[in-house]
């Protein structure tokens, strides 16, 4: 895993001093709100509805137990006693209070993390596969190629008042766990002739104006993704509109100036960028990749793992749903699912922080991953372990067995939280997982994401949610639309609107409708919703869920 | 006819603790909406805006939302407004917890 440098410790240090000054002087009135504002914006910490809100980069979603066990520590000493994971592999603490902000960043600063740059119209958090160096299927690692993105777009001159926020999203596989295409850049690392280089993805985007990323390069050589990077960004920064907020992404730069046009410009520009890069960018990734080298995985029996799953169905149920294929014979990834039905999506105790720290360090080669689906990773564990791993997380309320599964739903904190909302989402997922754990079915329904938004800026991916939710106020009312149909794969899709909207207390229903509907019209258990989806189109589940519609279409007849 | 005007309360967050907060009658901040003071005329209600929001020592984010003149002070109109005054609906945190 990467380590801080001289030269990152002292810029952390730097700005995290710049930033105490800052808050004494908002304190003591030297400073407006309007003049504090951009500061603390510049260091994540927001104003939200009940309290500000510190949103921490968890960069690609890797930690070690050590800043696990930090972050756990800050939860219990300057928050409520839990921080909530979000859909870019950030954690928000929700109640600190600004005094206290430049000790959390101190705090932050020595187990090397910061909250830089996780808000304002900066380069965002840059995020990966959360299986990234643990996959099966992976090509190579994605996650040094992130790490030299951050660094480069860290307070990086030119990008520093740009149109808008931008965000990147780096995979190794061609199965894409990282949503690139929702992204404003995606990339997937891949390899032709032996050789390794980058499918770069542009203007993909969710929020108001839903977009699939489009392929601007199918492969661009190693040595050149930074300067290309730089030469999209600078291009968008250039060409990016300004005088309208929502379409100054670049997905609508894309989109209105036509992807030709958008990338003769970015060839353009890496025409001069490129010459000014000089290899060093290189050099650092060669360093950075050293970092990242795969743990000392050990070879041993895994017949104690084999009987467990024989043995003990809790067990195997867990096993079947929470763990995925690792590159390494003998070992598993495991995904700790942040899920219990009735609890909120993404939220974890310092208990439970903790807990799975020491997890990570007894069983995990001391890493951690935070998926953009709020749950918490353990990418290297050896199968004979894993029944010690479950027995553990089940002491901790973290044995949940619904990776994929209908309760496994992302959820923003819509407005319980967040001053943007326009609706809550955190009951509504809590209200579905239940329902569907009370019914039963959840395993027979097999895979199946459900995505929730409580507005339209879609920080819970609902369009590309198999079913997506997405909270809006009608009226000074609650009103739930759905998308059925949206993927956030490779095949990534953005989903259809079923219809008119429901009421708070009608939304769980509508799901049990659909969820019913697809349990009826499928081929057999082996045909997934979105398969299904796929062949029915969204009649079948309109009709289901708006039958005096059709009844009156049928009576009009 | 001009349309009828919707009673107000000044609203903003506290400075430190991010807390919602009400302004009262006296030019003081309150954690209580129901202490708030509650404004029934459009130029009043600009007025007492614009000298709440000149207490940034204090306060953060003052604006004007609409409430009801309840029997037990101003009641909230629209459900933002009912979710500040009590807090998230996932945990007994924020002012349902500290009344």
């Amino acid at each position: 895993m990467y380590s801080y440098n001289e030269f990152d410790t002292a810029f952390l240090a730097e700005r995290n001093a710049q930033f105490r000054s800052q808050v004494e002087r908002r304190i003591d009135g030297s400073l407006t709100e309007d003049e504090f504002r951009p500061l603390r914006l510049m260091n994540g910490l927001y104003l939200q509805l009940h309290a500000y809100m510190l949103r921490v980069a968890i960069p690609y979603g890797t930690l070690r137990s050590e800043q696990m066990r930090m972050l756990a520590t800050i939860a219990q000493k300057w928050d409520k006693g839990y921080g909530h994971f979000t859909t870019r592999q950030n954690i928000q603490y929700n109640w600190p209070k600004l005094p206290d902000v430049p000790d959390i960043l101190d705090a932050l600063g020595t187990v090397q993390m910061h909250a830089l740059q996780t808000s304002g119209n900066t380069i965002r958090n840059v995020t990966a596969d959360h299986f990234a160096g643990a996959a099966a299927d992976e090509v190579a690692d994605p996650r040094p190629v992130a790490e030299l993105l951050r660094q480069w777009s860290t307070d990086h001159p030119e990008f520093q008042f740009m149109p808008r926020k931008f965000k990147i999203a780096v995979t190794g596989a061609e199965a894409d766990r990282a949503v690139i295409r929702a992204h404003d850049i995606g990339i997937q690392i891949v390899e032709r002739d032996g050789q390794i280089g980058y499918k770069v993805l542009v203007g993909g985007g969710l929020g108001r104006t839903p977009m699939i990323g489009k392929v601007i390069n199918d492969f661009v050589p190693e040595p050149d993704l930074l300067p290309y990077c730089e030469a999209i960004v600078s291009t968008w920064n250039m060409l990016g509109r300004r005088d309208n907020k929502y379409k100054a992404r670049i997905k609508i730069t894309v989109h209105e100036n036509g992807l030709e046009s958008f990338r003769e410009l970015t060839e353009r520009r890496f025409a001069e960028v490129k010459p000014q890069f000089g290899g060093v960018d290189q050099k650092m990734l060669e360093e950075i990749r050293g970092m990242f080298a795969p743990p000392a995985f050990r070879n041993a029996p895994v017949d104690a793992f084999e009987a467990a799953r024989d043995a003990d169905p809790v067990f195997r149920a867990w096993a079947d749903t929470n763990l995925s294929a690792h590159k390494h014979d003998g070992y598993a990834i495991v995904s700790i699912s942040l899920k219990k039905h009735g609890e909120t999506p993404g939220d974890a105790t310092d208990e439970q922080m903790r807990a799975m720290a020491d997890l990570a360090e007894q069983y995990g080669h001391d890493e951690l991953r935070i998926s953009h689906e709020q749950n918490v990773i353990l990418p290297h564990v050896h199968k004979s372990d894993l029944p010690a791993v479950h027995a553990k997380l089940r002491e901790h309320g973290l044995a949940t067995a619904n990776i994929g599964l209908v309760s496994d739903i992302i959820a923003c904190p819509g407005m319980d939280y967040c001053a943007l909302a326009t609706a809550r989402s955190i009951p509504v997922a809590q209200e579905i997982a239940s329902r569907f754990e009370d019914l039963k079915l959840e395993h027979e329904i097999g895979p199946l994401k459900i995505k929730i938004s409580g507005c339209i800026n879609a920080c819970g991916h609902h369009h590309v949610g198999h079913i997506g939710i997405l909270g809006l106020d009608r009226a000074g009312v609650e009103n739930y639309q759905i998308t059925l149909g949206g993927d956030g794969t490779e095949d990534a899709r953005v989903g259809d609107r079923t219809g008119p909207g429901f009421a708070f207390d009608e939304i769980t229903g509508a799901i049990e409708t659909i969820v019913k509907t697809y349990l009826a019209e499928r081929d057999g258990p082996q045909e997934t919703f979105l398969d299904a989806y796929k062949r029915l189109g969204v009649g079948p589940f309109k009709a289901a869920l708006y039958p005096e519609k059709a009844e009156s279409k049928a009576n009009a007849a | 006819m001009p349309r009828a005007f919707t009673p107000k309360v000044v609203t903003a967050n506290a400075l430190l603790e991010g807390d919602v907060v009400y302004f009262t009658a006296q030019g003081t901040w309150t954690r209580a909406l129901s202490e708030a003071e509650l404004l029934s005329e459009e130029t009043q209600a600009k007025e007492r805006l614009a000298e709440a929001a000149k207490q940034q020592d204090q306060i953060v984010g003052a604006y004007l939302a609409d409430m009801a003149d309840g029997d037990a002070g101003p009641v909230p109109t629209h459900f933002r407004e009912e979710f500040r005054r009590t807090g998230p609906s996932n945990y007994f945190h924020g002012k349902q917890a500290e009344a």
